[in-house]
């Protein structure tokens, strides 16, 4: 008896570690499984924010993925974008990221995924299925060179073009032309404030609008390659025809054609700038076409609005015809997950995303419309001219950077944007955060 | 009782399973992230020992510098500030409202109840330049002066920070402090008043030395608190413009988290306990002398 008890006295702590052991060890274990695999059912991973992807995903399920979705069912689920990059991160080193998802806001980070085996080389995989031409070929363009090695590793959910938008009547009072040239927009910009408008409508406090600015005017200046230099370590950003561009922006903000405190002024605040007819002209990709249409936010007239490229600046390489374009955050399939039944999907996918999210949520995608809608708003049409016309794209000023410089360079667009750096300053923080790696 | 908790297996049964999972979840993160700090890549591309050039980067890194500047004067000024001002509020409840300053005291603690967000957006709005001008820029209109990009500007974005701050937090130092003053006899201050010492001298010699030990207290808190400042800044200037108000934690943060650098990211916070653990040990230094001069 007395033997027996000090044995199991002797045994509850040992079982008590243990215990405690064994929860610790399922708390870390925690989600893997849940969201990845490839049992039955086809995984979706999406942003909060972002619901054209997934409606449209759900609407192919009863259309033209009803095989691929009986066979496996569409399961999708949803996190906040702000921490999107991150949690792609967590994901992907535990081997749990679903059967397709929201590609990494950064490229750099897509790069490592890429070179760590995670993604599904799309090139090969669209080419297996004789699905290859379902892509616009300018979009498929940008994601390329996007990501590099010059093949497909996402699917162009989304396509969008850059310019100024800009308030045909505002332009019209002050008697000015649409302007082609870097000279003729900053002399329209001065016509304009001194008749009391604000020129620009911008972000400063999202940064991204200013220094969009920034990488058109290199595109435009040192030609479609400038900033693939950058990346490769052939030019620097703190080289004198590159520190050019900055100035050229800086000098806007000092002139106040961006408005009185533009740190402050938000995506939604600029948007609501333009829209109510304050200022003349906006940076602004495409993907602003649903508040354009949206009758309630526009208060200016959607006949109002028009589009004007970036312009050319005199004796630059490049030209008014490249169009800068991204892909908004396009979609990208798991590698490890990649089976027949992800297979049926994205042959699916391929074939009728584009139709789809155009008719019903008036999205212009990277894949081929074979059925485009009737009553297209007129600026939907200028975009798709647009793209249609467009012989070739940029991307954007960020877009090869590391993620740290991309950080930097738009946290300080608002010190480019108010005058408060100059451009050589900038160009200094920006490419010592690139050299870092 | 005393029999059990004498018995050595008994302790080590009841204490094992809560200190097994305290380190688990506590001291392998810590230990983990210290070897990191000699590590470099991400989950991703997977992890190289690269010895000590984390600490050498840190060292040379002007971003980094500039955060632990930022850090530091912001925790100093902060510190000075909401300890005075907590100190003043609790002499005021003590000496001048006595009895009724229970409604005072609920005031001035509001804001401590507050969510930070919430706050920070109510200040957003009280010094917003632009697309709306916010009250602050209207009365300073009206006084002749142009309207201010308080967000735009470095200097004026610290001075809101800290004001922000200081509204928020004064009213918990007024109560810390408060009820060490309570403390103090009321026999002494009387005798004290009685051989004629009072307002600034009754204070200085009778109030101050007595209340010593809280006002101490209050200041590693204050230190502490504000050398991690992290939620505030993010709320209200998300460390802008530009870099100008990244205190250590978010500049910590974003390296790990946003750039995905793990191993440079545990370096700063390593750095930033090595600064917390030096300023408590100063101040408990200057305490223990204190106490021996006694």
């Amino acid at each position: 008896m007395t033997t027996a008890s000090r044995r199991s006295r002797r045994l509850i702590p040992a079982l008590a570690l243990l215990g405690a052991g064994a929860l610790a060890l399922s708390a870390c274990g925690g989600a893997q499984g849940e969201t990845g695999g490839s049992d039955g059912s086809f995984t979706y991973l999406g942003q909060t924010e972002n619901t054209t992807i997934i409606s449209t995903l759900e609407t192919l399920a009863g259309d033209q993925c009803k095989a691929a979705s009986d066979a496996a069912p569409l399961e999708s689920d949803d996190i906040s974008g702000t921490q999107w990059d991150q949690q792609l991160q967590l994901l992907a080193s535990q081997d749990s990221l679903s059967d397709m998802q929201m590609a990494a806001g950064t490229p750099a980070l897509m790069k490592e995924f890429i070179d760590g085996g995670k993604v599904l080389n799309l090139s090969k995989a669209l080419d297996d299925l004789g699905a290859a031409d379902r892509l616009v070929p300018a979009a498929e363009s940008t994601v390329k060179a996007l990501y590099g090695d010059g093949d497909l590793y996402a699917l162009p959910t989304e396509f969008n073009i850059e310019g100024f938008w800009y308030n045909r009547e505002l332009l019209e009072t002050n008697g000015l032309e649409v302007p082609e040239t870097w000279d003729a927009l900053v002399d329209a910009a001065a016509t304009l404030k001194d008749a009391g408008v604000q020129p620009f409508a911008t972000a400063g406090k999202d940064g991204w609008p200013v220094t969009r600015l920034v990488g058109d005017y290199i595109f435009r200046t040192l030609g479609p390659d400038a900033l693939q230099k950058v990346a490769d370590g052939e030019a620097k950003l703190t080289d004198p025809e590159y520190v050019a561009a900055a100035d050229a922006v800086a000098e806007l903000g000092k002139a106040g054609y961006f408005g009185d405190a533009v740190g402050s002024i938000d995506y939604n605040a600029s948007m609501n700038l333009f829209l109510t007819g304050k200022a003349a002209f906006f940076y602004m990709g495409s993907w602003a076409l649903a508040n354009f249409n949206d009758e309630e936010q526009n208060q200016i007239g959607v006949d109002n609005i028009g589009f004007a490229r970036f312009p050319a600046v005199e004796g630059g390489a490049g030209s008014i015809d490249q169009i800068p374009a991204n892909v908004g955050i396009p979609v990208m399939l798991s590698e490890k997950n990649y089976d027949d039944d992800a297979a049926a999907w994205l042959e699916c996918i391929a074939n009728g995303y584009g139709d789809v999210a155009l008719n019903e949520s008036g999205v212009v995608s990277g894949f081929v419309v074979d059925n485009p809608p009737t009553d297209l708003p007129p600026t939907t049409k200028i975009v798709q001219e647009e793209i249609a016309n467009a012989p070739s794209s940029v991307l954007w000023f960020e877009a090869l950077f590391t993620p740290k410089a991309t950080g930097i360079s738009q946290n300080n667009g608002a010190g480019l944007a108010n005058g408060s750096l100059s451009g050589e300053e900038f160009m200094k923080l920006v490419q010592a955060a690139n050299d870092e790696g | 009782m005393h029999k059990v908790l004498g018995d050595k297996r008994a302790i080590f049964v009841l204490l094992g399973p809560a200190l097994l999972v305290y380190s688990l979840v506590m001291l392998v993160p810590i230990v983990w992230s210290l070897f990191y700090t000699v590590q470099d890549g991400n989950p991703i591309t997977g992890f190289t020992f690269n010895g000590f050039d984390n600490f050498t980067r840190f060292f040379q890194d002007p971003a980094a510098w500039d955060a632990i500047f930022f850090t530091l004067k912001y925790a100093l000024i902060l510190t000075v500030l909401q300890v005075a001002f907590g100190y003043l509020l609790s002499l005021m409840y003590v000496f001048w409202l006595r009895k009724g300053s229970g409604l005072i005291r609920t005031v001035v603690f509001f804001p401590v109840v507050l969510p930070t967000v919430a706050v920070a957006l109510l200040f957003q709005r009280l010094f917003e330049a632009a697309p709306t001008v916010g009250p602050v820029n209207s009365f300073l209109g009206i006084l002749g002066v142009q309207n201010l990009d308080w967000f735009g500007t470095p200097d004026a974005s610290f001075w809101v920070i800290i004001a922000m701050d200081l509204w928020r937090s004064m009213g918990f130092y007024a109560v810390l402090l408060y009820a060490g003053l309570v403390d103090i006899p009321d026999e002494l201050i009387e005798s004290a008043r009685i051989d004629g010492a009072a307002g600034w001298k009754l204070i200085r010699t009778i109030v101050l030395p007595l209340s010593l030990p809280v006002l101490l207290s209050s200041i590693i808190f204050s230190i502490n608190g504000t050398l991690k400042v992290f939620d505030t800044v993010v709320a209200l200037t998300n460390g802008g413009p530009g870099n100008a108000t990244t205190p250590l934690t978010l500049y910590m943060f974003r390296t790990s988290f946003a750039y995905g650098d793990y191993g440079y990211g545990s370096t700063i916070a390593l750095m930033l306990t090595i600064l917390c653990l030096l300023f408590t040990v100063f101040i408990f230094r200057s305490t223990r002398r204190d106490l021996t001069k006694d």
